[in-house]
């Protein structure tokens, strides 16, 4: 062949693309797409096989929480018997190391304090019904709230005063606010069923302590559509990991907890169902040496840090922030009209309220750091006090020789908040309720600890005071994503993150200063010396010369 | 009258040299960073540095003592007695004199009696102290595997391995000024560069 019909197709060959290109450039009208039908089925079917919408059991009109328990216990035989087993039902939990019963029902806090005597408005965050107060039983079966889990459509709301049970009458809430709480469409919600979505948790989870974010720091409304920043495992964008993920739940035992803490696991990473003992840990997923080859290093870290120590480099990284300290004793404080009042700080977050007190607010809290070794004790209801000194109200395990014992973050919680002087412990008080001694109706202290401390079977000698406390949690949620993370230097320098970390060698913060000093004065006179010897060879020299 | 030459420096032993001092110098800046002595590059960068360096050199030795044995020039730092009292008379009186140099470099015998008690003491004891201490602080996380975590503490391989940066920093300073103590003031360096020392 010649070369000038080689041309020729060339360029027949380039326009036939072209031609093809342009073609297939224009777009395609829309009835040539092809059976739109199927696509939209695929979509809209569920994760689930099952359509609880289906059920002739939830065909039903509900009127109360417990009826609708009674209709899922039909087919769900052992549900209510495995949650009875659970801290969300029991509020009570034994240590297994040190054999403390702590537990929700147990413990005080330097948030509400404690639930004995308040049981109507706590239990709103109880998987139950009707506790309120300690007749409760807690062995039927259709007081187990299963709604409260596994309601899909969001408008499942259990409001403080109505002992666990949801909101049956359209109601105004807060009180005198203007604001109304739709009743519940009990049939709705039986027919949404499905897995506990992060709003469910969140539910309880995201508004402990009385108010969004406040209690945990690392748990807020604001997981309930994350991005990456916020969450790398949530981002909802991304991974969109449900609680359930990590906290891998069988028989409704839902695993990872605060009172028992998988503080320092070693080794590879588990399947999912094998040896998965603590599959909320970190290291579950990522085995204990995570990093990457390029960052072996940061592998010889993790004998001595948790992983959240850098991967959580601060908590509450939002607008919503999370409370710091409830000071209980401006409570009662009344305004210059003699009535309640209530202030708030600039971030619109609640500052003093005359029936609670005062709060202080941060957001993008960095971390307070201990060692911990998963193992926390806490003071429960009736322990003696040293009120002389700060109170812990949970001493957290471990220390640097422990080898079960990391470093941790933690938020730790400041709190004022009142004491029998004569019997020297913590006291209960009756906060909640509308009746004559709650102390959110009736201002007074004497009546409200009074009330409370006969529900707690103790004694109180009737003096009170208030005492500093401190709450120690370790932060474990809203992980950074890696670009995030801790710098060396947060750390390696002499006033870093952990400078008060005692029991570890760090460079860049410690070292014998002796050393230091002999070492640089040995350099320094050589220095000298040879400056010296040098001025004289140069000084003789000339003079010869 | 001309001064004599005499080719002391082989091409390998003056490029060995020179890396080694770029090495060293690299390593006591980012080593002291590490320490917290001051901040230059951030701590993050003086670690990689450091370990850069590190195996660099650790190659670098590899080479340099597989010259030696080679070619036998690891007899040039068997220590001697002879002449070591001119040599101190010398650096401390006859310097300033202007006496000639007492020792007389040869292809078999390049470095003064001081001096090769000196490199000698940096081959057989700063460096193996710094070389053993940073092999053990930069495998921390294997100590278990090794068996060894019970006996060593980071804070006293850190100390040790200190102790040795400080001696080594010692020795440079004090090196870098005996350079100049040649025929001339830039006998030595040149001799280093060039591979020809200028005697008299």
């Amino acid at each position: 062949m010649s070369a000038r019909p080689k041309i020729i197709l060339s360029v027949a060959a380039i326009a036939a693309m072209l031609t093809a290109l342009v073609a297939f450039a224009i777009p395609a009208k829309p009835e040539a797409s092809p059976a739109p039908q199927a696509v939209a089925t695929l979509k809209k079917l569920s994760d689930s096989t099952a359509d609880h919408s289906k059920f002739k059991e939830l065909q039903k009109n509900f009127k109360t929480g417990p009826e609708v328990t009674q209709a899922c216990l039909i087919c769900h035989t052992e549900a209510a018997k495995q949650v009875q087993r659970t801290k969300h039902w029991t509020w009570e939990s034994k240590d297994p190391k040190t054999g403390q019963v702590r537990g929700k029902k147990n413990i005080i806090n330097n948030y509400c304090t404690a639930v004995l005597s308040n049981e109507k408005d706590c239990m709103a965050c109880h998987a139950g019904y009707g506790w309120k107060d300690s007749s409760f039983d807690f062995s039927v079966e259709k007081n187990v709230d299963c709604l409260v889990c596994h309601d899909n459509t969001g408008t499942y709301r259990k409001l403080p005063g109505d002992a666990g049970h949801p909101v049956y009458k359209r109601r105004e809430f807060p009180p005198k606010s203007g604001k109304f709480v739709e009743a519940v469409d009990l049939k709705k919600a039986a027919q949404s069923i499905g897995m506990p979505s992060r709003t469910n948790c969140g539910a309880c989870h995201f508004f402990g302590g009385g108010a969004n974010g406040a209690k945990h720091g690392d748990m807020d409304s604001s997981l309930q559509h994350p991005g990456k920043y916020l969450d790398v495992h949530m981002n909802e964008k991304g991974l969109n990991f449900s609680c359930t993920e990590c906290h891998a739940t069988k028989s409704h035992e839902v695993s990872g907890s605060r009172y028992n803490t998988a503080a320092a696991q070693t080794g590879p990473a588990h399947i999912r169902g094998k040896a998965d003992a603590s599959p909320a840990a970190c290291q579950s997923c990522h085995g204990d040496k995570p990093h990457a080859k390029k960052d072996a290093l940061l592998n010889q870290h993790t004998d001595k840090l948790a992983c959240q120590t850098c991967h959580i480099p601060e908590f509450a990284r939002n607008d919503i922030g999370t409370e710091l300290s409830w000071d209980w004793s401006k409570a009662t404080i009344m305004g210059p009209d003699g009535k309640r009042m209530v202030r708030k700080d600039s971030a619109g977050r609640r500052a003093f309220d005359s029936q609670k007190g005062e709060w202080r607010w941060e957001s993008h809290v960095i971390p307070e750091y201990r060692w911990f070794n998963g193992t926390s004790t806490y003071k429960v209801i009736g322990d003696k006090i040293d009120p002389t000194k700060t109170v812990q109200l949970s001493v957290v395990g471990g220390g640097p020789n422990d080898p079960e014992s990391r470093i941790w973050p933690t938020k730790v919680h400041r709190g004022k908040q009142p004491y029998d002087v004569e019997n020297g412990y913590l006291t209960v008080q009756h906060t909640g309720g509308e009746d004559a001694t709650a102390l959110w109706h009736n201002y007074d202290w004497q009546k409200a600890i009074g009330t409370g401390m006969k529900a707690a079977n103790l004694p109180y000698s009737g003096k009170y005071a208030f005492v500093e406390t401190e709450l120690t949690w370790p932060i474990t949620h809203m992980v950074a994503p890696k670009e995030d993370a801790l710098t060396c230097a947060q750390c390696h320098s002499k006033n870093g993150r952990l400078k008060d970390i005692q029991g570890v060698y760090m460079p860049a913060r410690d070292g014998k200063h002796w050393l230091d000093v002999i070492g640089w004065s040995l350099a320094l006179l050589t220095l000298i010396g040879v400056l010296v010897h040098g001025a004289i060879r140069i000084y003789s020299s000339k003079k010869e010369g | 009258m001309a001064a004599e030459k005499i080719y002391v420096f082989k091409r390998f032993e003056r490029f060995w040299h020179w890396s080694q001092a770029l090495l060293i110098i690299g390593m006591l800046t980012t080593g002291f960073e590490v320490h917290g002595s001051y901040t230059l590059i951030g701590f993050e960068d003086a670690v990689s540095y450091h370990t850069v360096f590190a195996w660099s050199l650790v190659t670098l030795w590899i080479f340099a003592i597989f010259w030696h044995l080679t070619t036998g020039e690891w007899k040039q730092y068997i220590p001697t007695t002879d002449k070591v009292v001119a040599m101190i008379r010398f650096y401390s009186v006859g310097i300033f004199k202007g006496e000639p140099h007492p020792y007389r470099p040869t292809k078999l015998k390049k470095h003064n009696p001081l001096q090769r008690i000196a490199y000698l003491g940096v081959l057989l004891l700063i460096g193996p102290l710094l070389w053993l201490t940073g092999w053990f602080y930069l495998f921390y996380g294997d100590w278990a595997a090794w068996g060894v975590s019970g006996f060593l503490s980071l804070e006293w391989v850190a100390f040790f391995h200190t102790v040795g940066a400080f001696m080594m920093l010692t020795f440079l300073i004090a090196h870098l000024y005996l350079t100049t103590t040649g025929h001339t003031p830039t006998a030595h360096i040149k001799a280093m560069v060039t591979g020809w020392e200028e005697v008299d």
